[in-house]
């Protein structure tokens, strides 16, 4: 007993010890421990796992699978079955199923081969197409699991394995930069302290490292040799998708010692700032916590073909409608008619009465027995609803799959899409949603990664109240060139706040050169070598020249707080050729300061437990030096804080305190002796906010030795306590030494947008696009780059949700609806207030708002909130609600969202959009293994929105009408012929003609059409984005569209069928007396339904390429080769078609006038229709059509008034570049007239005006 | 590498470096294939629709007049008699079918044609029945091809049924169509002299020569209990009944005409032309009619006024529309490639 309890004591402490050093992860407090323990060989908490004994887990009852991964849909015995499912869940599928099995039974009006050929055909390209999708996945499978790990197989010898041959209880390996294969127990580091690095991008998408720490007791086990004796034994829960617990223990030499979240190191994460780990494998292959929580992609399906259902069920309907008029059409005939018709020799019925049950049962023709005419007119239901599935377009579903797969090819082939710095273009991963990408309303993006590089940039600072690296912005840039298009030049300067006058040379730009490269190239033209993370130009900073600034003590100061205050370390470098550095941190931006400080002068090279060593630029003996510092105390940062600071003496004993952090915070610091630079720096922090830069205020103070120590001692204490209350002791610590600071400056650094990045997202609001940023980051952080993309700006209303500090600390979840529910009803009224006026609005909401906004009763308020602002930011939300925000928002609005991100944070929101993007240019794969799109950049999604979703939509869109409109003007003619047969179900047309109608003589068109239709030039759907509009409002898909086609197909048919029969019959045809018989007249139908349906196209068709010409004019003269072929075959297997072009209809030019006038008279309406259309109620694309016609004439980038009017169309946007642009230009126009003003007040008051004006000569 | 060059340098790379093919692909990858981009304007619309006018309507009078009299000179005279009542005597009318089946009443019966109009050889003789459901689908489908060419070698007659054989032998030709064959004879006899009335070449040459085997012999053929129409004579191989080939040329629609001879012999206004007629074939049961026809045909085959009236009313109507059009374009004309109409400088146009 006694024995027991000391152990838990000793436990306690070495948590505790273990929690001073790593204050990353939360201790499970004592109690949560206790409840552990006894958790443990309850159900769910029941796996066992004999570390490096691996055979202990072949057998049951610990037998657990091998670290094999599969995410393929089918295998090579389930791929049949499976796929036959998925392909006959489809409605028409499962009719056409139906209509070849009734042709094995002779109940089909045709023979069998033309009814189950197109089916095979059509089911076989389908499942073809999931083979291929899964072989990919398949290969992508063995990729990963052919990985290889060192694992030890035995006495310490470490071999290496394939991934998928791991097994639980496998001691591995795994080095610097190397994935863990799964997840693992980590057993002992390669730093002597047990400490590794985990980089979890792939995970939750934080780019910050974490820290791991293996438990004390297996700390010995570093070498390779030790692990010939290791053994031990992990009792631990069952394998469950939580990312962030872990509860079990680990008998070690007899010893129990509990395990926590930071000795699991998780599959998908990776080794970073480590040389090496051991660990053992604990959960492998499908158990790993990382594969748990991926759930399968699920298929989506683009709204046009959600729609084409419901246009198959119209037609369906209008099938069975058809079918039932037929069968009793034919019941009648058979009842009354019929038995007089002695040519056909039906039994009579009173005959049939009459006759024996033998005769009656010879009688065959079930479809004609008038003694059963009810039975004989069901069957003759069955049959019509073959003979009209023409109707149904069998075809349709392949077309559109081989359309999709062609237009994925070209949208992968674009070079326009390809980037050359990755060497990656843009993938189409299921061809399902190409048209999907021309109806997006609403894009919801993730930030790191995305829209930003996850690189910080040097790019500004304040020193002393003086602002370096002060160069003029892309705002300034556009708004001057726009300025000058839209004025005469006017020379003006605007005197910059550090004193240096920089003349605005742009205004010297003309027309032409308004694009972006060329912004671009402007500002990215740098002198010198470029740095990675330092883009900061400023001559009196650079090449040691703050030398011969003034305030030479603030300057180093402010350099010592950038060189010495954060918890990066130096990394060797390989190649010493330059004596420059490369840091690790955990974050970007400190490492961003430390290669900074570098360039200035201040390197940091060396860090140990107590000391920092850095290279000074000494200013007496003007000689570069080294310098240590002792490393006092670290105050850490953490987000409730937001400052960072670091106690350090000098090699003088003078101690300092240097401290940086969030502005507000720091400036309620200062000293009153410190705030001299207060008000210019203050002044400079919002220019530089307001370009969507990250700021941090640097200061420190002095302490005297004996202040330190009295503090010190204070600190020490509060460090060693254990409990909850640690953490405030060690803030109030902390409170009472970070006071009284000097403020020394502020630095500015860029979280470094991707190329391109604010242009794209200009576009995309031209184009009427929502686009709402979602980021795990803070909120600074998020609302920092919604700046920088010009998603916010200034002059923007901004809200602002998030919980109240009294609601948060009550931590009751209806204190907090009802805070969040005023907050947001506050800013709804202000909405609605203002909502005549120009002014956008923006909303900023963090994560644990967004919780509560996101419950049953609140999220209604809410999303009608967000949908009325013109740029939504989300900041610190966890991926599972970036995937509610998605759901929500997709079904609040009913509009197709587009979710962007590259993390494995972003997959759920990936999955959940109708389309989601995963940006592929980075390492972690998960995103675009469950994304729809991949692209290298962001600023892609512009060209892939506006120039191929558009195409792609309208292309489908138009296709798919199009094959309505075919099948019902041809299957009509079959039913008219029906009401001429006394409906006995004769076919007009013979088999062959029938089988070949879908599959070649009018199959080639529409697919040209579908994959190279244009209705204008990439060029300028870029130049008019507002075009893409015509998606989001479905104008090419409506259902007035829809029952236009059908209507017009119905009208086609009916000139088609009753022109033939009112010219053919009954008089001759020919001069030679001869008439017209059935196969005449079906094959002058068939004729006149070939050239209608292929004008028909032709009319459609906007853009003619050689391609299109040849599969239009190619299928109608293919039917023509057809015929004569088919005529040429012998009779025996031609029938009635033998000889007939030559013989029968050929030599007859009323069958040649039939055709002329058929097609002209049948295309009339639509004709009609798109003349009264384009002439007086114009769409879009018809003016712009027009226009490039126009100026196609003229050179158009020439042409003014191109220009002009291109910008005209311009959509005035809520966000985006260009609406800031428009805002500066507002601004610039009022700083002329003050300095107009100015200048000429200053003229009439000065002496000399005054005594010009006032002079007698005058 | 392809791609690199590509991306690098772009078309004018792709034109040093690589021929036509090549060229020609990456164009349509990129989607920037050479394509002719018509623009329906006013002008093409009012051109059109003129030039459709232009054609039709000559097109249009030109076929009226190749078959219709209402212009001065017809082509084609067409003389229609129905005698399928008037053949039946008084007495029998109450029950014709009865008459018709009764096989001891002889069944010739005399009609009287007059010519009102000059007929210029050859004037062609159709039987036209109406009513008569040749297109039903039980009735199309009973017949062998197969056995049409190889006579009895084929063996295989079930797509006859039902007359696919009697007594235990086949048919030859075995079906419906075969078994019901007209089989009214028609006499022409003109100022008491016969018209000789040639009966060749009435049937497809392709069906004579290639369908029905110049060695197969009607065999068992209307010899049940059941006798539908005409009988053909044994001795005669099946290419050359061209009364029956016609006949199995099965007709599109329920009122058909089906041709019987050639007159090649001039017909002068006011003859009259006496046609003595077996009045053999029961059309009675069902109410079908029977029809004799003469007719002269001109190149656009028999007279059908149809496509005419229709050319000339499309010709019509696209003149109409060319008209309406032009007024519109006038009155209300619509800038072309205004930019005024896009919806987003329409005042209307909320985003």
């Amino acid at each position: 007993m006694v024995a027991e309890s000391s152990r838990k004591r000793k436990g306690k402490i070495r948590w505790s010890k273990l929690y001073s050093f790593a204050a990353c992860f939360r201790p499970l407090t004592s109690k949560d421990r206790l409840a552990a323990r006894e958790l443990i060989g309850q159900p769910g908490f029941s796996r066992v796992v004999f570390c490096n004994e691996p055979h202990l887990h072949k057998r049951k009852p610990y037998k657990y699978p091998y670290n094999y991964i599969s995410t393929t849909k089918y295998n090579v015995l389930t791929f049949l079955p499976r796929a036959l499912f998925e392909q006959f869940r489809r409605v028409a599928n499962f009719y056409f199923l139906l209509a070849a099995i009734f042709s094995l039974f002779s109940l089909a009006p045709f023979s069998r081969a033309s009814l189950i050929a197109p089916l095979v055909f059509v089911v076989g390209i389908s499942m073809l197409k999931e083979a291929v999708e899964d072989w990919h996945r398949f290969l992508q499978d063995l990729d990963v699991n052919n990985r290889t790990v060192k694992t030890h197989i035995s006495n310490g010898v470490f071999v290496d394995k394939l991934w998928k041959e791991l097994r639980v209880g496998d001691v591995v390996k795994v080095n610097k930069g190397e994935y863990f294969p799964s997840d693992l127990l980590l057993l002992s580091s390669g730093n002597e302290d047990g400490v590794c690095y985990v980089e979890t991008m792939n995970l939750d998408g934080e780019t910050n490292l974490k820290i791991k720490r293996c438990l004390e007791a297996s700390l010995c086990l570093n070498e390779d040799e030790e692990f010939s004796k290791f053994k031990a034994t992990v009792h631990c829960e069952d394998p469950n998708p939580n990312l962030y617990t872990f509860v079990g223990n680990i008998e070690f030499e007899k010893e129990s010692y509990p395990l926590s979240p930071s000795q699991l190191l998780l599959r998908d994460s990776k080794l970073r700032n480590t040389d090496y780990i051991y660990g053992v494998v604990i959960f492998s292959g499908h158990d790993t916590k990382a594969v748990r929580n991926s759930t399968r992609s699920p298929s989506k399906r683009s709204r046009i073909e959600r729609k084409m259902d419901h246009i198959i069920y119209i037609l369906f309907s209008m099938l069975v409608l058809v079918s039932l008029v037929s069968s009793f059409g034919s019941l009648l005939y058979l009842r009354q008619d019929m038995v007089d018709w002695w040519y056909l020799q039906l039994p009579d019925d009173n005959k049939v009465n009459d006759l024996d049950d033998s005769n009656s049962e010879k009688y065959d023709d079930r479809f004609f027995n008038p003694s059963k005419p009810v039975q004989s007119a069901g069957l003759q239901f069955i049959r019509a609803l073959i003979l009209y599935g023409y109707l149904i377009p069998i075809s349709l579903y392949v077309s559109i799959e081989v359309v999709k797969v062609l237009q994925t090819m070209l949208i992968n082939k674009d070079i326009e899409l390809y980037d050359d710095v990755t060497c990656k273009s843009v993938q189409a991963r299921t061809s399902n949603l190409n048209e999907e990408l021309g109806q997006v309303e609403m894009i919801l993006s993730d930030k790191t990664g995305t829209l930003t590089c996850n690189q910080m940039e040097f790019r500004k600072c304040s020193i002393a109240g003086v602002s370096y690296g002060g160069d003029i912005t892309e705002v300034d840039l556009a708004a001057s060139m726009r300025m000058n298009a839209d004025f005469e030049p006017f020379e003006f300067s605007i005197d910059e706040t550090d004193g240096a006058t920089r003349s605005f040379e742009p205004f010297e730009f003309s027309v032409s050169s308004f694009s972006a490269q060329n912004w671009n190239a402007r500002l990215t033209k740098t002198e010198g070598p470029v740095i990675k993370g330092f883009n900061f130009r400023d001559d009196r900073l650079t090449n040691k020249n703050w030398i011969h600034g003034s305030n030479l003590f603030d300057i180093t100061m402010f350099f010592r707080v950038m060189a010495l205050c954060h918890t990066g370390i130096p990394l060797e470098d390989d190649n010493h050729k330059t004596d420059k550095l490369s840091y690790e941190a955990e974050s970007p931006e400190e490492v961003s300061f430390l290669i900074a400080s570098q360039e200035f002068g201040f390197q940091f090279c060396r860090r140990t437990q107590s000391l920092m060593v850095l290279k000074e630029f000494d200013l007496s003996s003007m000689k570069e030096v080294e310098r240590e510092y002792k490393l006092l105390n670290l105050l850490e940062f953490s987000s409730s804080r937001k400052r960072m600071s670091v106690i350090v003496s000098n090699e003088d004993g003078q101690i300092f305190l240097l401290c940086k952090g969030a502005d507000s915070i720091i400036f309620e610091r200062l000293a009153d002796n410190g705030r001299a630079y207060e008000q210019a720096t203050t002044m400079h922090l919002s220019s530089y906010a307001e370009d969507g830069l990250r700021t941090l205020a640097f200061a420190y103070r002095t302490i005297e030795a004996a202040e330190y120590e009295s503090w010190n001692t204070i600190f020490t204490q509060a460090k060693a306590t254990i409990g909850p209350e640690r953490e405030e002791l060690l803030e109030q610590a902390s409170e009472t030494i970070e006071k009284d600071l000097i403020l020394l400056g502020v630095v500015a650094v860029e979280d470094k947008l991707q190329k391109g990045v604010p242009e794209c997202i200009d576009k995309l609001a031209q184009a009427g696009l929502k686009i709402w940023l979602l980021t795990g980051d803070k909120r600074e952080t998020a609302i920092n780059i919604g700046f920088a993309c010009s998603l916010l700006r200034q002059d923007m209303k901004q809200f602002h949700l998030s919980l109240s500090r009294d609601a948060e600390s009550n931590n009751q979840v209806k204190d907090m609806k009802e805070d969040i529910l005023q907050q947001i009803e506050s800013s709804y009224k202000m909405v609605c207030e203002e909502r005549n006026k120009e002014a956008p609005f923006g909303l900023v909401i963090d994560g644990k708002a967004l919780e509560i906004a996101l419950r049953g009763d609140v999220k209604d308020e809410f999303l009608q909130l967000a949908v009325n602002c013109a740029s939504v930011i989300c900041c610190r939300v966890s991926p599972k609600q970036k995937a509610l925000i998605t759901r929500l928002v997709k079904q609040y609005t009913g509009k197709t969202t587009l979710a962007i991100g590259d993390g494995a944070n972003d997959v759920g929101m990936i999955q959940e959009a109708d389309i989601g993007v995963g940006i592929s240019g980075m390492e972690g794969m998960q995103a675009v293994m469950a994304s729809d799109f991949s692209l290298p950049q962001f600023r892609f999604l512009e060209r892939l929105l506006i120039v191929h979703g558009h195409w792609c939509y309208q292309r489908l869109s138009k296709m798919v009408l199009y094959f309505v409109y075919k099948n019902v003007a041809f299957g009509l003619t079959l039913f008219y012929y029906e009401l001429y047969t006394s409906f006995s179900g004769e076919v007009l047309y013979d088999d062959w003609y029938m089988t070949m109608f879908n599959v070649m003589l009018t199959s080639l068109p529409v697919i040209a059409l579908g994959v190279l239709e244009q209705d204008v030039s990439s060029d300028i759907c870029l130049q008019f984005p507002a075009l893409y509009q015509q998606g989001p409002r479905n104008v090419h898909f409506s259902w007035s569209r829809i029952i236009g086609w059908i209507l017009n197909g119905v009208v086609s048919s009916l000139v088609i069928f009753l022109a033939n029969i009112y010219i053919l019959s009954p008089t001759a045809m020919r001069e030679n007396g001869f008439v017209a018989d059935i196969d005449s007249l079906g094959a002058t139908t068939y004729t006149c339904i070939i050239w209608t349906v292929n004008c028909q196209i032709a009319l459609i068709t906007s853009h003619f390429t050689w391609i299109q010409h040849l599969s239009i004019w190619g299928s109608i003269l293919l039917w023509y080769i057809f015929l004569l072929v088919y005529g040429a075959l012998p009779p025996n297997f031609s029938g009635n078609a033998f000889q007939v072009l030559v013989e029968g209809i050929g030599p007859a030019p009323l069958y040649w006038m039939i055709t002329v006038l058929v097609v002209v008279v049948s295309l009339l309406p639509y004709f009609i229709h798109i003349v009264i259309q384009r002439s007086y109620f114009p769409m879009d694309d018809h003016i712009i059509q027009e226009m490039e016609q126009c100026y196609k004439k003229y050179d158009v980038r020439d042409n003014e008034m191109w220009v002009r009017e291109q910008r005209n169309s311009q959509r005035s946007t809520r966000i985006g570049f260009s609406a800031r642009v428009d805002a500066k230009i507002l601004s610039f126009n009022q700083q002329l007239q003050q300095k107009k003003l100015s200048i000429y007040r200053s003229v009439t008051n000065s002496p000399i005006y005054r005594s010009i004006t006032t002079s007698p000569f005058s | 590498m392809c791609r690199r060059i590509f991306s690098t340098c772009g078309v004018a790379a792709v034109r040093i470096v690589s021929g036509k093919m090549v060229l020609s692909f990456y164009l349509f990858t990129q989607q920037s294939l050479p394509a002719c981009k018509p623009v329906l304007t006013p002008g093409w619309v009012i051109a059109i629709f003129l030039f459709m006018g232009v054609i039709f309507i000559p097109v249009g009078l030109v076929t009226l007049r190749a078959s219709h009299c209402v212009i001065i000179h017809s082509m084609v005279v067409e003389i229609v008699d129905r005698y399928d009542i008037d053949c039946v005597p008084e007495p029998s009318r109450m029950d014709k079918v009865s008459y018709i089946q009764d096989d001891s009443i002889p069944k010739n019966c005399s009609r009287f044609m007059k010519v009102h109009k000059y007929m210029k050889a050859p004037i062609y003789i159709y039987y036209q029945l109406d009513n008569y459901y040749q297109n039903h689908r039980r009735y199309v489908k009973s017949r062998s091809d197969k056995q049409l060419l190889d006579g009895q070698k084929y063996h295989d007659t079930s797509s006859c049924q039902p007359v696919e054989s009697n007594n235990n032998r086949p048919i030859v030709p075995c079906g419906l169509i075969a078994w019901s064959l007209f089989n009214d004879t028609f006499e022409f006899i003109r100022e008491g002299a016969e018209l000789k009335v040639n009966r060749k070449n009435i049937a497809w040459k392709s069906d004579r020569g290639h369908k029905f085997g110049k060695n197969v012999y009607p065999f068992n053929f209307q010899n049940g209990t059941l006798i539908g129409g005409g009988k053909l004579n044994p001795e005669i191989p099946l290419s050359d009944q061209e009364d029956l080939i016609v006949w199995m040329r099965t007709s599109a629609l329920p009122s058909f005409r089906k041709l019987y001879g050639r007159i090649e012999k001039d017909l002068d206004v006011d003859d009259v032309v006496v046609v003595n007629l077996m009045n053999n074939y029961n059309t009675y049961s069902f109410g079908g009619k029977k029809k004799l026809v003469l007719s002269t045909s001109s190149w656009l085959g028999g007279k059908n006024d149809f496509l005419g009236h229709a050319c000339v009313f499309v010709g019509c109507s696209s003149l109409t529309l060319a008209i309406i059009f032009m007024l519109l374009h006038v009155k209300y004309r619509r800038p072309y490639g205004d930019m005024s109409f896009l919806p987003w400088n329409r005042k209307s146009f909320s985003g």
